[in-house]
């Protein structure tokens, strides 16, 4: 499955089913780009780590 | 009301931990809804899922996301005491020594100044931690009293009274490791190394993974502290001294497995995981 970066445009392929809430990384830009919605397929810029994330 | 799935998966950052997670409740048939923890509000009295498998990336959010939905009626998972326990260095301690669970030398101070006459008691190098941290981040080895004064400086300028508060320990040289034990139901599943050329030895500060033989007393350690938190789900990190003693360093509640998933293919997290969730479905419905 295929969608393209909302920062550069170019494609993002996903090897296997997107889940909502992935995070994944334009593979041109490198930017973390976030799924939105699954139908449509939609990234968006994902948010910068905040301070109190993860363990 | 809206009927809803008997659980929740609330995550609002899907990483590899979670998409294992997903696998497992979909290997397993299970009937459940993803819940984007940015996308709750309560006050409409519809938040009523039996169980919350609560994988929140943010501390805040688990906390407060955990405290509404036990109030709801919600059968949490980690509980909202045991979050909030293990999410607070202070409170963690406070929990393992009560269980008497070995930690390192530890004192809490209510103050820059008192940390700097508690680190007077406990000597140097010490380390500095954030009662309220993660990933590693601002924890700081302090090599003399001139440099921790200076570094208490800086925390003093800090605004507010949480950042002013001082939890210090001492220094347990380790091998640059330390080791994660994942327990899951008062169950040790397994240990790995975590291994970094330095001292933080996360794995957000790029530690590697190794097995590392899970014995009785290691097990037993682990269980002990996960069950001083109160954490049914639990990544216990301990360190050990050049001695062999093992003191335990931190229990996390929002436990992260992909280093420990590296080091194994012969458990698997996720699915121990799921299936004690949906074993705590079958109880609440």
């Amino acid at each position: 499955m295929t969608t393209s970066c909302p920062e550069c445009a170019a494609d993002v392929s996903f090897a296997d089913r997107p889940q909502l809430s992935e995070v994944v990384e334009c593979g041109d830009c490198h930017s973390e780009l976030e799924v939105m919605t699954l139908d449509p397929l939609n990234l968006v810029l994902a948010p910068q780590v905040e301070e109190d994330w993860g363990e | 009301m809206t009927v809803r799935a008997p659980l929740a998966l609330l995550a609002s950052r899907v990483r590899h931990e979670e998409r294992r997670l997903i696998a497992a409740l979909e290997r397993h048939g299970a009937s459940y809804e993803q819940v984007d923890t940015r996308t709750l509000h309560s006050g409409t009295g519809d938040l009523r899922w039996p169980v919350v498998l609560v994988r929140e990336i943010g501390s805040v959010r688990a906390r407060y996301a955990a405290w509404t939905l036990e109030a709801e009626g919600s059968r949490v998972l980690n509980s909202a005491q045991a979050i909030e326990v293990c999410g607070d260095k202070w409170r963690t301690s406070v929990a393992l020594k009560a269980a008497g669970v070995t930690t390192p030398r530890t004192a809490s101070a209510m103050t820059p100044e008192a940390t700097l006459a508690a680190l007077d008691e406990l000597g140097y190098p010490a380390v500095l931690k954030p009662v309220m941290g993660s990933w590693g981040r601002l924890v700081t080895k302090l090599e003399s009293r001139a440099q921790a004064a200076t570094i208490l400086e800086y925390v003093a300028a800090l605004n507010g009274p949480q950042a002013h508060l001082g939890y210090v320990q001492e220094f347990v040289a380790s091998h640059d490791r330390n080791i994660r034990v994942i327990v899951v139901g008062g169950e040790a599943l397994g240990a790995s190394y975590q291994v970094n050329p330095g001292w933080r030895t996360n794995m957000a500060w790029g530690a590697r993974c190794f097995r590392c033989e899970l014995t009785p007393d290691l097990a037993k350690l682990a269980v002990s502290a996960a069950e001083a938190v109160g954490a049914e789900l639990a990544g216990v990190d301990i360190i050990e001294d050049p001695a062999g003693r093992r003191f335990v360093i931190e229990v996390n509640a929002g436990v992260e497995f992909t280093g420990f998933d590296q080091a194994h293919d012969d458990v698997d997290v996720a699915d121990r995981i799921v299936e004690y969730t949906l074993a705590a479905v079958v109880d609440a419905c």
